[in-house]
């Protein structure tokens, strides 16, 4: 352990790749098996912790050699959870309990039997061995998530083989600030946090600035309801966003970033800590990095449950140990930010994005998506769909292909309504729409917005004026307090909401509620 | 400078002035709620909303700056009717109990409400309930009226930079609050008022102590007697219509002496006795080597804040008790004796532009042989408040004098009420002492002004010295951590708590925003001073024949052991938080 040259990186890289081939290789030439158990919040609070345990005591007890028990991030399909997948041959077992590890052991692994009732159905009936012979995986394109499910998040060598840090060294030893810039804007990549602001534009306004300090911030307030993709990713891999707060700091001139998560996520945080310590160790954060002589770290800072520090000006107030309100704009954080210095705010997708770009090309990135709205959004998809999870699609991909293709459908043969994009500033989006694209603009333009990915499905049973509760409920008790329409505005409209859905209210309501939302 | 059209009119303002500043400079009024020019200028509450040609939903004309081009509306009908919304909104959280309400035709909201010709509330529901805090004894609040304008919080946090009260909790639950939601008497607090100088609507109040003072005047066996300070004069008049800083003295004396006062003296006397006491304390301090720089204690919200803040540098504090108490204490002492009344009989009201007034009144060290130095202090809203309920016609009535025999003050007791003043009146005595002569000076410009710290280097009697005279509890804080880091090179300090001094004191009338941001409120009240005492006969503190009298009579000589029995006090380090 300690610190690592560039060359002893490299070393770390070509032997842990080969030794992890079979993860992504079902023909590898190996006699290892890993045995990966998804040890995300969704599948660890259905056991998968025990299983985990379970495996590893069982193999020991068996005095089986040569197989790993591999805890991952999440794999995506969350409706099927715990999910555990066996390579090299790739086969995926579906809600796995504690006790069905003896059978796996043995039959699976010893001797050589796949377990046919515990095979994952597909909506339609038909027994899938592999994950990707899965319909909920055919459409998807993972960029972001590429590596959840893939390595254990809490090993830095992981991430180092499949390119890990490659970017980072690549931007420092051979690319000046503004050909960073440069390329982030050329590929297109927008803020994934909801507003779609064009992240290289960001990072050239925060490097225009001069000043002492400046300061890279990751917004890991993810807070709308449902909505998952962030945390998702910092539980499966973490490294990708602190290597990409480090490329975006030697861009700007930063030397010091600050993650900035709800204390709601402890997995996260956890495998944050363990990140940021491994990266730190390795010399990949703190002093002169990998010998280029610049110099970035990163500490966390957790959110204490106010969905209003998710905006980026309140969040800075909650970082500098201020009450949790907007600032009021102009002054942009990238002119006057953190502790009035110049500062970026990024979220955790657009950040997982940083690398690939880096390293593929923002022509290959840009190449993604369609015209305005390039690569892949992450969306935390939920309600009345049959593949309730986490999934990754090109940016143009419509609505029907998400929640029938991808999701499956609506469960126990009924229609669907609506699907609700943007959290509880966004919109509902009805059937008529479904063959939408899903981009910044054509969902501004049918009224909702791409908000940071969380997609509620609902079924015909639902009724919107219900809906529109929820969400002003949520609202109510999430507004900072800060200005009349939403803290007294959203308060009435929710008390008229409330007596509609009890039959006492009169139409005329209507016009109050459309009066106090303009 | 930027070109931009608001409501079809051409205006051209310089870069960076917000929409709201660029109309009213052309004559087109916006209307605000939070909106406090330099002070609160957050976007809170919405009312300043205007239409900008090409964007999206409506812009917060207090806080958008203009753009070059940019097109403005300001009352199309659909601002208009947005306008109203909000304003109903706030109505429908705000306990709408006008017609007992303290402020009840000088409130914010209620010119609004007239304005918009509200007729009915239009939205019902659920309102919050907070309960009243009047623990301590100098301000109220009362959150049933809270508009959540964070005029007040602006105030205590940046213009004062105490921080005793902020937002709390969160949507419609947020409200104004202090450490652990505890008493304002029990926290940081000063009692300086200014928050309720900022306020609105009828949040935030001074403790009236109204019915007492008429209790008092009923009781036949009681003696009454008044006294108003220096800046009340020059300000009262502001609530009977007046010009702001237009001086009422005779017709307020006449108002009081028709309320029924035994006698109506004037606080300027009490402060030429502070001088007489002051430059003498601060002349032996000097001879004999005492503890300086010495700082003046006639605000006694600025000695709460030295007290709670500053507790090992209580030392510097002028053990002298502010103008209205020694004269309290000369009132139940001297003319007690002379008019023959036993002192428990007198009855001492103070009429003060401030709020701090009414707990300095309160605190124990106050009173000499089981007397209280003063009874009841009132400030000059109250005060019009009982000319009114005496259905008195203040314009019409005619100048009366002060009742002797201490009604001549001078002009150096005049102008204690702003910043600056005491330290004028003080160096007017301690230099003719120090020379032993009548000197011809008498004004020293270097410590009036506007500005909230002034230093200023002086010769007095060929001893070279060094003041500086500071205003707000900001500065204050500024000059104690000088004088607690060793840097500070001066003898002599003059601290108000207030910006501007006891003329924008927190008892003073209550001007709107909109007048606070078009003229300077301070400097007007502040000039009128200067003017009575340019006026004034006698302009320093030792000359006045009534002061010569009672120290001849009673008192003996500055610092005696007498004077000190009534004229001075003492200083206890207290807690920040007293929970």
């Amino acid at each position: 352990m300690g610190k690592k040259s560039i060359q002893e990186i490299e070393e770390i890289r070509n032997r842990k790749r080969q030794e992890l081939e079979l993860r992504v290789n079902t023909k590898a030439d190996t006699r290892e098996k890993h045995i990966l158990v998804c040890h995300g919040t969704g599948c660890t609070s259905s056991k998968s912790p025990k299983i985990i345990e379970n495996f590893r005591k069982i193999l020991e007890e068996k005095k089986i050699k040569n197989v790993r028990v591999i805890q991952t991030g999440c794999f995506g399909l969350c409706a099927k959870g715990p999910i555990v997948i066996i390579r090299p041959e790739d086969t995926f077992y579906a809600q796995v309990k504690p006790e069905d590890c003896e059978e796996i052991i043995q039959s699976h692994i010893v001797e050589g039997k796949t377990i046919e009732r515990l095979l994952c159905k597909d909506i339609d009936g038909t027994i899938v061995n592999r994950l990707d012979e899965l319909n909920f995986y055919k459409k998807q394109k993972r960029i972001a998530l590429k590596n959840c499910g893939v390595i254990d998040p809490e090993n830095i060598d992981e991430y180092i083989a499949f390119d890990g840090y490659k970017a980072l060294y690549q931007v420092l030893t051979t690319m000046s600030q503004d050909e960073v810039i440069d390329e982030i804007s050329k590929s297109g990549l927008r803020g994934r946090g909801g507003a779609g602001f064009p992240t290289g534009k960001k990072w050239s306004f925060a490097k225009q600035n001069e000043a002492d300090q400046k300061y890279v911030i990751c917004n890991a307030d993810e807070g709308d309801p449902g909505a998952f993709m962030d945390r998702s990713i910092l539980e499966g891999d973490p490294h990708s966003v602190l290597e990409a707060m480090a490329i975006a700091g030697y861009s700007i001139g930063a030397t010091q970033g600050y993650i900035y998560v709800r204390a709601e996520y402890p997995i996260a945080v956890q495998r944050l800590k363990v990140a940021i310590d491994q990266a730190r160790d390795y010399g990949l954060l703190g002093k002169d990095i990998l010998g280029t002589g610049f110099d970035f770290d990163i500490d966390i800072r957790l959110g204490a449950g106010a969905f209003v520090c998710g905006e980026e000006t309140a969040l800075l107030e909650s970082i500098e140990g201020r009450r949790g309100q907007p600032r009021v704009k102009p002054p942009y954080p990238a002119n006057k930010g953190l502790f009035g210095k110049p500062t970026i705010i990024n979220n955790v997708e657009t950040l997982a994005n940083v690398t690939r770009i880096i390293l593929n090309g923002a022509e290959w990135y840009a190449s993604i998506g369609t015209e305005k709205s390039k690569g892949t959004k992450v969306f935390a998809l939920g309600g009345n769909v049959n593949n309730v999870g986490l999934v990754e699609v090109p940016m143009g991909t419509t609505l029907r292909e998400i929640v029938f293709d991808i999701g499956g459908g609506i469960p126990n043969g009924r229609k669907f309504k609506a699907a609700q994009t943007g959290g509880p500033s966004g919109g509902c989006i009805p059937a008529e729409h479904l063959d939408t694209p899903i981009d910044y603009e054509s969902l501004t333009e049918i009224g909702s917005m791409m908000g940071s990915g969380g997609l509620i499905v609902m079924d015909e049973t639902k009724c919107m004026v219900d809906i529109a509760r929820f969400y002003l409920d949520f609202t109510v008790s999430e507004s900072c307090g800060k200005c009349t329409p939403c803290r007294i505005g959203t308060k009435r409209m929710l008390e008229i909401l409330e007596r509609m859905c009890e039959r006492k209210s009169r139409a005329r309501r209507f016009k109050q509620i459309r009066k106090i939302s303009q | 400078m930027v070109k931009l059209v608001i409501d079809n009119k051409p205006v051209e303002v310089e870069e960076g002035t917000t929409i709201l500043e660029a109309a009213r400079q052309n004559g087109i009024d916006i209307p605000t709620l939070c909106f406090l020019k330099d002070i609160n200028e957050v976007g809170d509450c919405r009312m300043c909303i205007v239409e900008v040609e090409g964007r999206k939903g409506f812009a917060t004309s207090c806080i958008q700056t203009v753009e070059e081009g940019m097109v403005v509306k300001t009352h199309s009908p659909e601002i208009l009717e947005a306008r109203k919304t909000i304003l109903d909104l706030i109505l429908s959280n705000h306990h709408k109990d006008c017609l007992t309400c303290s402020r009840s035709g000088n409130c914010e909201l209620q010119a609004l409400s007239i304005k918009f010709n509200v007729q009915k509330v239009e939205y019902e529901g659920e309102m919050s309930k907070h309960k009243i805090d009047d623990k301590s004894p100098a301000i109220v609040r009362d959150f049933n009226k809270c508009i959540l304008c964070r005029r007040c919080v602006a105030t205590c946090k940046n213009v004062q930079e105490i921080g005793a009260i902020d937002c709390i909790e969160r949507g419609f639950s947020s409200c104004i609050s202090t450490t652990y939601d505890h008493s304002l008497n029990d926290v940081d607090c000063t009692f300086c008022g200014q928050c309720i100088e900022s306020c609105p609507t009828g949040a935030l109040r001074e403790k009236e102590y109204i019915d007492e003072v008429w209790e008092k005047l009923k009781d036949e066996s009681t003696y009454v007697v008044v006294q108003t300070a220096p800046a009340v004069r020059v300000a009262l008049g502001e609530e009977f219509g007046y010009p702001i800083g237009t001086n009422v003295k005779g017709k307020m004396v006449t108002a009081l002496k028709n309320m029924g006062f035994d006698k109506v003296f004037d606080t300027n006397t009490g402060a030429d006795f502070t001088i007489m006491e002051e430059a003498n304390e601060f002349i032996e301090r000097v001879k004999n080597k005492g503890t300086l720089p010495m700082i003046t204690s006639c605000s006694p919200g600025w000695v709460r804040f030295a007290e709670k803040n500053y507790p090992d540098l209580l030392d510097h504090l002028s053990t002298c008790k502010s103008p209205h108490q020694m004269f309290g204490a000369i009132i139940k002492s001297y003319l007690a004796q002379k008019e023959g009344i036993a002192p428990h009989k007198i009855c001492t009201v103070s009429v003060m532009p401030c709020i701090a007034k009414k707990y300095e009144a309160s605190r124990e060290e106050m009173e000499v042989d089981g007397n209280r130095d003063v009874d009841y202090v009132i400030t000059t809203r109250e005060l019009s408040r009982m000319i009114r309920q005496a259905n008195i016609s203040f314009r019409e009535l005619e100048d009366s004098d002060f009742d002797d025999p201490m009604g001549e003050a001078t002009g150096a007791g005049a102008i204690f009420g702003t910043t600056g003043g005491v330290m004028e009146a003080a160096l007017r005595t301690a230099a003719d002492t120090l020379e032993g002569k009548n000197l011809e000076k008498l004004e020293y410009t270097q410590v009036r002004g506007e500005k909230g710290i002034k230093r200023a280097e002086l010769s007095l009697g060929g001893m070279p010295i060094k003041v500086v005279v500071a205003s707000g509890l900001s500065n204050a804080r500024k000059i104690m951590e000088e004088i607690k880091n060793g840097t500070a090179d001066y003898q002599f300090v003059e601290i108000m708590a207030c910006p501007g001094g006891c003329v924008m004191g927190g008892g003073q009338p209550i001007k709107s925003s909109k007048i606070r941001s078009a003229v300077d409120v301070r400097k007007l009240r502040a000039d009128s001073l200067y003017s009575i005492d340019e006026a004034s006969t006698i302009r320093k503190s030792h000359e006045n024949p009534a002061i010569q009298k009672i120290y001849q009579e009673f008192l003996e000589k500055p610092g005696s052991h007498k004077a000190h029995k009534y004229l001075h006090t003492h200083y206890t380090a207290k807690e920040k938080y007293e929970i």
